[in-house]
């Protein structure tokens, strides 16, 4: 469709006129302007609601809203083709099969092989032979070898040694969705472990015997403390509610040597609707302080990420502290206690703060353990009342420790945010379907490619600068100040807000440290070359020359010098009304005075656009793009395209 | 840019033709000029009954009036002491704490400057206008403005020795009543009537300047920090009494001849290298802030600065700086 105008919600500045593209898998905006023909590319698996607005005198408005939170406006002249454009991408946002999504037709030009070790890269059974297992206390078991136990749980699961077959099957029966108590993480040191299951089908007064041993099991597995902590995630009254259901929580009078805990974490449908009250604070044109602060609390989203991120304090605490084992539930065990047995571990275990040990984390706690990416992302289309952020918020969790804690983690924020973006792109295979039986019948590992085989290869763009391994901060358990902190909790406008360039620093320290640090190594390995050549007297005179020469042509290209460009920005709209100033001469002025509002009309237009701007002088790729203000610029993805022809830039 | 006092219009509208032509004198034929009121259009107005007021258009007719109303005195300082007070309070659970930092209205305060600031040097660097800043006194929010815009525009005042120029001339040589505003602080009950925080709401300005753009200041948080800690309390003399007549010659004391300069003290290399951003890199242009509620954060450097230890940024800033000096 032409002549179609897509509008920047926060600047005053006119909308970009041009063409709008539907193609089997993306939405695509492209400029007019001939010399930057600035694309703006949005997968179908991103979006999460369209919007078809009042026609004005302007034309028909269409309002998209992405998972990533990218929010396109777009107004098109003719109404019919407004329609057609609204209907055409409902069905393309709503994939039925999953043949349809594009991880099934991306193409990144791997062999076969490639494409295997990329699927390799994560491997759990090294992951658990890591933390020391299988030892005198845990084991590998295949009770679950044909998913014949729970369907939902991973084939090979970790158990207690003490645990046999006939109590793990037993134990299954009395939990709901037969997920029954499994290990998540396992600390070596003082043998203290954490495991991980859904509620127990209790109600008010049923027992179970073998679901009672399966606990004493993993009490046992601990010789250094009596007692294992029994953690219910979801707050009392939920748990009591359940067992007019049937199900509930644990007794402590039957379980021997338990002492049970409610940490109350809301549920997915509240967690939904926190979000979205959010994505609405957001979306309000030129908030007050007031209406963004009331709107904030009112969503009450940065209490959600705290409760979770308390319950993975307090479990840290149980087993670093301690030394007594966890057994974490909600109701089916696959939302709140993957969120909380993953804060718990990365707070536990340094390990998991480097890039590859974030991977496996997530594979471990969240792919393996059957959290239903499909009903809660929307891979196809589903039930709505499914939806629900919950691996947002483990993310944002982690964001807010790197926050507090900024030499402990390996990567940047630009890793987590692009975690979160493929989660719903269904760009890459990993976070498909509901479970490891479902992605094992559709072949996924044949079908598609890794996430992570694709993250480590361009792991230099995750990296953080401040993290060094010998680091006091990056050893041991980290342990996040407890009251009072409420303060600590920030808002995460670099997700939220991703795409809106005005809201960021236009430049990034992150990158910034980063080719710094690049250009000292490389200098340090220079440095020792010539002084080897040094050494060999006799064919100085000639090396001398040669060595000149690739100097001059390094330090041109390392060149660090921020080019004043790149940091030029655009004042915002500092005033309130919308009036344009009046050009009459100011004898003609009345005595009040009607807001002066600078607008790009009368501006000189001396800044030069950045958003397309590439640092000429210096080696370092262009940071514009790589900002994490950026947003939309994912390369080598979306397309078979070339990553350095289209910036691709959102709004 | 120009900053001066209200003029005395008083309810019968007096003119004076010394102003008109002092102002005249600025503006070329034709060109026009703003002037940025930091009072309400109604604060303003009411100022004429107690003598005070406006330029009226017809007596300055290339002067385009714009009322921009900033927080300062009681207020302020009632701000600024409910905001430590929350800061304080262990008892507040996370979904009351937004609420209330709401109600302390500090950050709102801080995106009003902010918005000012900015305005007053848009109308110079976009509209190459001139501009005439002021309140009532002339010796707070118009300060609090002129300091923060010419930050803005100006790359020198962004260097060390700059920013310290900037601080000397339109905070203590134009005559911000320290000795009267930089009291007692927020923990006293002592309620002083002339006492309020605009100096401490510049810094904090600058701080959101020095976050949003990280390269563009000579200098770090830490030196704000400890401005904060001299403008109240101090070992040196530089921000003693009211204005230049008491440091010279009304104070007991003659300020230069007994007290040793802050200043001095600061620029010695050994104390200097603390206050130095290793990120800096001159940026000839004018940086402007966003000045969206998200881009405007609580300062926690300082206000959380004996609540909560500080180890982890510390030791960031350190490994940051330790990158910059290795290469």
């Amino acid at each position: 469709v032409e002549n179609v105008r897509l509008l920047d919600r926060l600047s005053s500045r006119k909308a970009a006129l041009g063409t709008l593209y539907l193609t089997a898998t993306h939405v695509i905006f492209v400029e007019n302007v001939s010399e930057t023909r600035k694309e703006t590319w949005v997968l179908h698996s991103q979006i999460s609601s369209i919007e078809k607005q009042a026609t004005t005198a302007t034309g028909c408005p269409l309002l998209i809203r992405c998972k990533n939170f990218q929010v396109i406006q777009l107004v098109i002249p003719q109404e019919r083709d407004c329609h057609d454009v609204y209907i055409s991408l409902i069905r393309l946002a709503r994939p039925v099969k999953y043949e349809e999504l594009y991880c099934f037709s991306f193409n990144p030009k791997l062999d076969k092989e490639e494409r295997e070790q990329g699927w390799k890269l994560v491997d759990l059974n090294e992951e658990y032979n890591r933390m020391g297992i299988p030892n005198n206390y845990w084991q590998i078991s295949d009770v679950n070898r044909d998913y014949g136990v729970c369907d939902s749980y991973p084939t090979e699961i970790y158990v207690p040694k003490s645990a046999t077959a006939h109590i793990i099957v037993g134990s299954s029966k009395f939990r709901s969705r037969r997920r029954f108590p499994a290990l998540s993480y396992y600390c070596k040191d003082n043998n203290a472990s954490i495991c991980r299951s859904s509620q127990p089908l209790s109600g008010f007064s049923a027992r179970c015997l073998e679901d009672e041993q399966m606990l004493q099991a993993i009490r046992k597995a601990n010789p250094g403390s009596d007692f294992i902590y029994v953690v219910d995630t979801r707050p009392k009254l939920n748990a009591m509610a359940n067992r007019a259901a049937g199900k509930g929580y644990e007794n402590e009078d039957n379980y021997s040597n338990i002492k049970f805990q409610f940490i109350g974490i809301e549920n997915i449908h509240v967690m939904r609707n926190s979000l979205q009250k959010m994505l609405e604070v957001c979306e309000l044109k030129s908030p007050s302080m007031s209406d963004f602060l009331w709107g904030l609390e009112n969503s009450g989203w940065l209490k959600h990420i705290k409760a979770i991120m308390d319950a993975g304090i307090f479990i840290a605490k149980a087993v670093a502290e301690e030394g007594v084992s966890v057994l974490v539930h909600c109701s089916d065990g696959w939302d709140r206690t993957a969120q909380v047995c993953s804060v718990a571990s990365l707070l536990l275990d340094p390990y998991y703060r480097t890039m590859k040990g974030f991977m496996v984390l997530i594979e471990k706690d969240w792919v393996s353990f059957g959290h239903k990416f499909n009903h809660r992302y929307g891979n196809l289309d589903g039930d709505p009342k499914e939806i629900s952020p919950v691996i947002d918020q483990f993310i944002e969790c982690v964001w807010q420790l790197m926050e507090q804690f900024p030499c402990a983690f390996e990567f940047n924020e630009r890793f987590l945010i692009h975690i979160q973006h493929h989660v719903y792109s269904c760009q890459f295979g990993n976070f498909l379907c509901n479970s490891q039986k479902e992605r094992r019948e559709l072949k996924i590992q044949e079908r598609t490619y890794s996430l992570w085989a694709h993250l480590w290869k361009n792991r230099c763009d995750y990296l953080n600068p401040l993290y060094r391994s010998d680091h006091c901060q990056i050893q041991g358990t980290l342990r996040p100040q407890m009251a009072p902190c409420n303060f600590l909790y920030k808002f995460w406008s670099g997700m939220y807000n991703r795409f809106e360039k005005g809201l960021h620093p236009r430049q990034s320290v992150t990158d910034y440290l980063m080719a710094v640090k690049e250009e000292t190594q490389q200098l340090e390995e220079e440095l020792e070359v010539l002084g080897k050549r040094l050494v060999n007297l006799q064919k100085s005179q000639l090396n001398d020359n040669k060595v000149k020469s690739k100097q001059q042509d390094r330090s041109k290209q390392l060149g660090l010098s921020i080019s004043n460009n790149s940091l030029a920005n655009t004042p915002q709209e500092y005033s309130n009304d919308l009036k344009s100033f009046p050009s009459r001469s100011p004898s003609q002025g009345d005595e009040e005075d009607s807001a002066l509002i600078l607008t790009q009309d009368n501006l000189k237009s001396s800044d030069p656009d950045l958003s397309a701007n590439s640092d000429q002088e210096s080696g370092v790729e262009d940071l514009s793009c790589r900002s994490p203000s950026g947003g939309g610029c994912l390369p080598s993805e979306d397309s078979g395209k070339d990553s350095d022809e289209a910036v691709f830039l959102a709004v | 840019m120009l900053r001066s006092s209200q003029p005395l219009t008083g309810p019968n509208r007096k003119r004076c033709r010394e102003d008109e032509m002092l102002l005249g004198t600025v503006l070329d034929e034709g060109e026009r000029g703003f002037i940025i009121d930091t009072r309400s259009a109604q604060a303003a107005k009411q100022a004429r009954m107690t003598g005070g007021g406006t330029e009226p258009k017809s007596s300055y007719p290339q002067w385009r009036r714009l009322h921009r109303p900033l927080e300062r005195g009681r207020p302020l300082q009632e701000s600024f002491i409910k905001l430590v007070e929350a800061c304080n309070d262990t008892s507040i659970n996370m979904d009351r704490w937004l609420s209330r930092l709401e109600s302390c209205r500090w950050l709102s305060h801080v995106k009003a400057a902010l918005s000012t600031a900015c305005l007053a040097a848009q109308c110079m660097d976009r509209e190459e206008a001139s501009v005439l800043v002021h309140g009532a006194e002339g010796t707070d929010t118009t300060l609090l403005v002129t300091a923060l815009a010419q930050v803005i525009l100006d790359p020198s005042c962004r260097t060390l020795e700059g920013f310290q120029g900037l601080l000397e001339r339109e905070w203590i040589e134009a005559g911000h009543p320290f000795h009267l505003r930089c009291a007692r602080s927020a923990y006293s009950h002592a309620r002083l009537k002339q006492e309020a925080p605009l100096f401490l709401l510049f810094l904090d300005c600058v701080w959101q300047l020095s976050r949003q753009f990280p390269f563009s200041l000579e200098f770090g948080e830490c030196l704000l920090l400890t401005l904060f800690d001299n403008a109240y309390a101090s070992a040196y003399g530089t921000f003693l009494c009211n204005n230049e007549k008491e440091r010279r010659v009304g104070c007991l004391c003659k300020v230069r001849e007994s007290t040793h300069s802050f200043w001095a003290w600061l620029n010695q290399p050994g104390e200097k290298k603390k206050y130095l951003n290793p990120l800096y890199s001159h940026n000839a242009l004018v940086i402007w802030p966003s000045v969206e509620p998200q881009s405007i954060q609580l300062w926690q450097g300082l206000f959380f600065r004996w609540i909560r230890s500080s180890q982890y940024l510390d030791e960031a800033w350190a490994e940051t700086q330790r990158l910059v000096e290795d290469n």
